[in-house]
This record gives C-alpha cells, sequence and structure tokens, in this order.
C-alpha cells in the first residue's frame, strides 16, 4: 500500500525532491536519485517520521538495511522505533562470520550478507531500501532474515517502479513505499 | 579532543559494544566492528546523541558522510541538528555530475566523488566516519568540500586509531572522536 495514494500532505513534497537522472547507470534507464531528498532538511525527516508513524510501537525488534542506501533510512527509524539496526552487505565487507544469499541480476548474479548472531529467531523485522525495482534484492534480504528464524513483518521503501512488478516477487510479503515512479 | 578524556558516562559502554575482529581484512589487522554497536539501541542511541549535542546550535548546514558505513551515523546526526545530509562515494556509484578527488592507499590509489550542486561556497560542514586510521580517506573528503568553498568545521569519527597518526594528517582541521583504540 502506497502514502502516495492517502495524499498525506507531505508525500508531494517529498516526491518533489527526488531527481530523475536520464540514462544511469546505462542507456534507458531513468534514475530515481534520492540524493536531492537528503539535501532538503524538511523532506528528508518526513520521510523518516511517515515510517515512523506506520511501525512504532508494533512491536519490530530489528530493521534491516540493505547497502547502500538502505543505510541511509534505516538507522534514523530504528533508533526512533527501539530497533536493532542491521546492515545487509554485498560480498566480504562484513568482518564476522556471515550467512550470504544469492540472487539473479539481470545479467549474471550477485549476493547479499548478514552478521551471524545479528538477528535472533523471533525478532520482527523491517527490510528498508530506497527503492524496490524487481524486487530480487528484497527477495535476498527477507530469505536471509528468514533462514534465521526472523518474521518479517514487511519491506519499505521510499520509491516504488510499478512497471518491474517487484511487489509480486515478495512472495506475499507486504510492501509499504511513500511514492511510485512510472 | 577525545570526549573520553571527559569520561562521559555512556563512552565506557559504546567502547565495549564494540567488537574487535583479529586478521580481517587481512593478517595483522585488528579490525574495529561497529556492527555490534548497532545492535545495542541505548549504546547506538547515545552514540548519536554525543554527537548531537557536540553540534546543534553551531550553524552546520551539511553533514558529509563516507561510504559506507558514514552512512549510518551521519544522517541520524543530519536530522536531528536540522542539516543537508551529503553521501561522499566511491566511483560511478552517483548519478549525477560529480566531482572527484583522488587519494593514497597503502598500494595504490581511491577516488571519492561528491554531487556538482549538492553544497554551497560559505556552508559549513561536518564530515562523518565511523572510524578513523591514516586519515586518507577524511583528507580526501575535506579536500572535495573546500574546492567548493565549503568550511569544514570538524571532522567526527566514533574511533580513532591514534598510533596511525590520522590526526597529525587532518593538519588544522579539528577531529572528534568517542573512543580512542590502542
Amino acid at each position: 500500500m502506497s502514502a502516495y495514494r492517502e495524499k498525506d500532505p507531505r508525500i508531494h513534497g517529498i516526491q518533489s525532491r527526488i531527481r530523475v537522472v536520464p540514462n544511469f547507470p546505462k542507456p534507458g534507464i531513468m534514475f530515481q536519485d534520492i540524493t536531492t531528498l537528503l539535501l532538503d532538511p524538511k523532506a528528508f525527516k518526513d520521510t523518516v517520521d511517515l515510517f515512523v508513524e506506520r511501525y512504532r510501537g508494533k512491536n519490530i525488534s530489528v530493521v534491516a538495511g540493505i547497502e547502500a542506501r538502505g543505510f541511509i533510512f534505516g538507522p534514523p527509524i530504528a533508533l526512533e522505533i527501539g530497533a536493532k539496526f542491521v546492515p545487509l552487505r554485498k560480498p566480504k565487507k562484513l568482518p564476522g562470520k556471515v550467512i550470504s544469499e544469492e540472487y539473479e541480476l539481470e545479467y549474471g548474479r550477485d549476493c547479499l550478507e548478514m552478521h551471524l548472531g545479528a538477528v535472533e529467531p523471533g525478532d520482527r523485522a523491517l527490510v528498508v531500501d530506497d527503492l524496490i525495482a524487481t524486487g530480487g534484492t528484497l527477495c535476498a534480504a527477507m530469505k536471509l532474515l528468514e533462514r534465521v528464524g526472523a518474521d518479517v513483518v514487511e519491506c519499505t521503501c521510499v520509491i516504488e517502479l510499478p512497471d518491474l512488478k517487484g511487489r509480486e516477487r515478495l512472495n506475499g510479503k507486504a510492501l509499504y513505499v511513500l511514492v511510485e515512479s512510472h | 579532543m577525545a570526549s573520553q578524556d571527559e569520561q562521559d558516562p555512556r563512552i565506557s559502554k559504546i567502547s565495549s559494544a564494540i567488537r574487535v575482529i583479529p586478521n580481517f581484512p587481512k593478517p595483522g589487522i585488528m579490525f574495529q566492528d561497529i556492527t555490534t554497536l548497532l545492535l545495542d539501541t541505548k549504546a547506538f542511541r547515545d552514540t548519536i546523541d554525543l554527537f548531537v549535542e557536540r553540534y546543534r546550535g553551531k550553524d552546520i548546514s551539511v553533514v558529509a558522510g563516507i561510504e559506507a558505513r558514514g552512512f549510518i551515523f551521519g544522517p541520524p546526526i543530519a536530522l536531528a541538528i536540522g542539516a543537508k545530509f551529503v553521501p561522499m562515494r566511491k566511483p560511478n556509484k552517483l548519478p549525477g555530475e560529480v566531482i572527484s578527488e583522488e587519494y593514497s592507499l597503502e598500494y595504490g590509489t581511491d577516488k571519492m566523488e561528491m554531487h556538482v550542486g549538492a553544497v554551497q561556497a560559505g556552508e559549513r560542514a561536518l564530515i562523518i566516519d565511523d572510524l578513523i586510521a591514516t586519515g586518507g580517506t577524511l583528507c580526501a573528503a575535506i579536500r572535495l568540500l573546500e574546492r567548493v568553498g565549503v568550511h569544514v568545521v570538524e571532522c567526527a569519527c566514533v574511533i580513532e586509531l591514534p598510533e596511525l597518526k590520522g590526526r597529525e594528517r587532518l593538519g588544522d582541521k579539528p577531529l572528534f572522536v568517542l573512543v580512542s583504540s590502542t
């Protein structure tokens, strides 16, 4: 479900601060750049507030953020709702013992890792990223959390690209976004 | 200056929440792992509060965070003090027009990038990273910001490795850290 449809008055300001950069990282892709949102303290605060209002008091013990832009939105949410922040990283970045989940890219494969012991069975978790496209990365993130016995309550992103059908790929897991971009 | 000298009571819990991993990324290196700090909700909160208490009301308009662990600490500070957050990234990650600064590694060089237009001449900035070692990365970040006329007020890190003399490499730029690790 999208706060966009609920027409929260803060959404318009958030959406207008996102910059679209054509042909990045390759021709034909319209890249949704959230760095311009981060330059507007009010819009950035509104973004975090919308997530915090949704998740406060819901007994969420883990906010998992996907490297690297999930590291920008996840920690402020985690701090406000009193949850642990768990970074989910590309291979070989985390120094301790990890579990890995491989996933498909358009061409080839990639891998997401999480520290062993960061998350415990029964932890109620959110997965945070700036954007959901095909949903491949979010799926890998959910699998990592579920493999250690966490309950993934919801995936949450600033932006959804609905034409890429990421929502369907989440296997029935709930997805919450602030802005849709066609 | 390190707030450890003032022995703020929050510091010892922050320090003990940091995990040291021997021989990562290579033999002989004792890696300071802040991910365990992020699992301790009070200690993570205290870490941010210590920075916010220092920088609130000092007319700081920019918090620049160095990829990727600077993305975890920078945004909560920026949000609390009402500043913009500006990500400083590895090459080819930022989608828009960038300026780049090359810097030396132990073997070879690396590059750091910032979006053109993110900051304006005359702005007052902090630079945030999880740790200062030799100071090479922080120096590159200082140069990037100063090249566009920004006044770098201070560099702030959770951890300092004083034996690597990063503080001296910063020259006249002040450095504030919470924990000194020998």
